[in-house]
């Protein structure tokens, strides 16, 4: 056993620093996608917040496009009926819109799930102290870990957006149609809830992604060295 | 040594201390490597010594306090984020004690990984992936979850990870530190099979005896400073002592 090391092939003037490092958009739902699945339990806790929240807020505005609808129905008693159910309504009133109230409670709904989304987050970054590590020594740019959470977040933000609006559009439908009658889904405009819900589901996704921003930049930042000390 | 070996790395009059609150500590008081193209060095010391100091420094992982790393006679820290991220993808594998396989993902997933950084389409990234597990004896385990494969065989999928982008350096950090006698016998005998086969330096941070028998190089580290670099022919005379302690 005393053989002579060889000499490698790649000599000085075949060495030429590149810059060429990539991450197909493709790759990186599949990854994204995949951390999702393999963590789906907590996935879905993270989501659950926005879950409600964007239910809330689908609720709400489907809630105002019902009693546009019983408003525009021109029946005097609707809007009796409206002004008792606690709706601001003047005399002259052709619409309802949504009170300073609900409209500040909404608000407060998504900021408190914001909040628990970047929590969330940061939580997750700190657990994949050492993934984060590990992809930046097989040579992933901060870039590719600030995509690789953004899509995470816009992923789950999607799905969770989207059944929260629809659930809180389905309650506020139903919530319609037991304190006023059938009227108040049949005088109700459907492009309205779909603009409600389509807000919602938007809302919804930004909120995800925009909490997400913090901490995946705080990820991409971080140092592979840092990332592999970190102890489990 | 001859003159006329090439040097893949030079490691030239390196410091690097840490602060930590009011403390400095030096964990490399001066530090002067030359390591030739082809050699399967291993850098011994104890713990605490500056082995995984010295690994990150080699690694473009860390910057030195002073001096200064080459790499094939380009000096490491001129880089920029992307030219670093293209050495670390390219030029380098790393292997780590503690394994550091993704664990979402796959064995297959783990090695194709630096290939898809690299700018390889999938399907060929695929095939040399399952080519790579063959060669380090995993050939039927590559859809497998790192949770469902043993220390010794997460090592061997870092090991292929490693060689995914025919690197020319594999650098290693206690590779059989978490591992048995005998996985840590396998791994190692496997690391000198590759190098040998794939002309890859190997650099590896130890402080397993076991490895002073395949290496060529035996690169003694104190208390941050250089202690003794033995050659293997200067080694097998001192190896009876060796092999006791080992
Ligand atoms: N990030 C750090 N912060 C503070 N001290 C460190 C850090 N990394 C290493 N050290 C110190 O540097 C010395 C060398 O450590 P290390 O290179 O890990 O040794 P080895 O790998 O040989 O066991 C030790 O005294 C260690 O405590
Ligand atoms: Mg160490």
């Amino acid at each position: 056993m005393t053989e002579k090391p060889l000499s490698s092939t790649t000599g000085k003037n075949t060495f030429r620093v590149d810059r060429q490092v990539v991450l197909p958009f493709r790759k990186s739902v599949e990854i994204a996608f995949q951390s999702i699945r393999v963590r789906f339990f907590r996935s879905l806790i993270t989501t659950m917040s926005l879950v409600l929240a964007v239910s809330f807020l689908s609720f709400a505005s489907v809630n105002t496009d019902a009693a546009n609808g019983l408003l525009q129905s021109g029946d005097p008693a609707q809007r009796q009926a409206l002004i008792r159910a606690g709706h601001d309504l003047a005399e002259t009133d052709q619409t309802v819109g949504s009170s300073p109230k609900q409209r500040w409670i909404v608000m407060l709904s998504l900021v408190v799930c914001v909040v628990g989304i970047v929590n969330a987050q940061l939580m997750a970054v700190t657990e994949r102290f050492r993934e984060i590590g590990t992809m930046k020594c097989l040579g992933a740019l901060d870039r590719f870990i600030v995509r690789l959470f953004l899509l995470e977040a816009f992923m789950q933000g999607a799905v969770g957006a989207a059944a929260g609006a629809v659930i809180g559009a389905l309650f506020a439908l139903g919530n319609g149609m037991f304190r006023f009658g059938t009227l108040a889904v049949t005088a109700i405009s459907w492009s309205d809830v779909a603009l409600s819900v389509l807000i919602a589901v938007g809302t919804g996704c930004l909120l995800s992604v925009g909490g997400a921003l913090y901490p995946a930049l705080l990820a991409a930042r971080m140092q592979p060295v840092d990332a592999m000390r970190a102890e489990h | 040594m001859e003159e006329e070996t090439k040097k893949i790395v030079r490691v030239v009059d390196v410091t690097k201390s840490f602060r930590m609150g009011k403390v400095t500590v030096e964990a490399l008081k001066g530090v002067d490597v030359e390591i030739p193209t082809g050699y399967y060095i291993s850098i011994m010391g104890p713990s605490g010594s500056g082995k995984s100091t010295l690994f990150n420094m080699i690694g473009g992982l860390d910057k030195p306090t002073t001096g200064k790393v080459f790499i094939e006679d380009v000096d490491i820290a001129q880089l920029d984020a992307y030219e670093l991220a293209w050495l670390r993808c390219r030029k380098i594998g790393y292997i780590f004690q503690t394994f550091n396989i993704i664990q979402v993902m796959t064995a297959l997933e783990n090695v194709t990984l630096p290939m898809v950084f690299a700018g390889m389409n999938n399907d060929e990234a695929v095939e040399k992936g399952i080519q790579l597990l063959d060669l380090v004896g995993l050939g039927d385990r590559f859809q497998h979850k790192p949770f469902e494969l043993s220390g010794g065989q997460q090592q061997r999928v870092a090991i292929a990870r490693a060689l995914a982008n025919d690197p020319s350096i594999i650098l290693a950090d206690e590779p059989t530190g978490n591992l048995d006698l005998s996985t840590g016998e396998e791994i190692i005998s496997l690391l000198k099979r590759l190098s040998r086969e794939r002309m890859v330096t190997v650099i590896s941070a130890t402080h397993d005896f076991k490895m002073l028998n395949v290496s060529d190089q035996v690169i003694w580290i104190r208390d941050g400073r250089i202690d003794k670099v033995e050659d293997r022919d200067e080694l097998s005379i001192s190896v009876g002592g060796i092999d006791e302690k080992a």
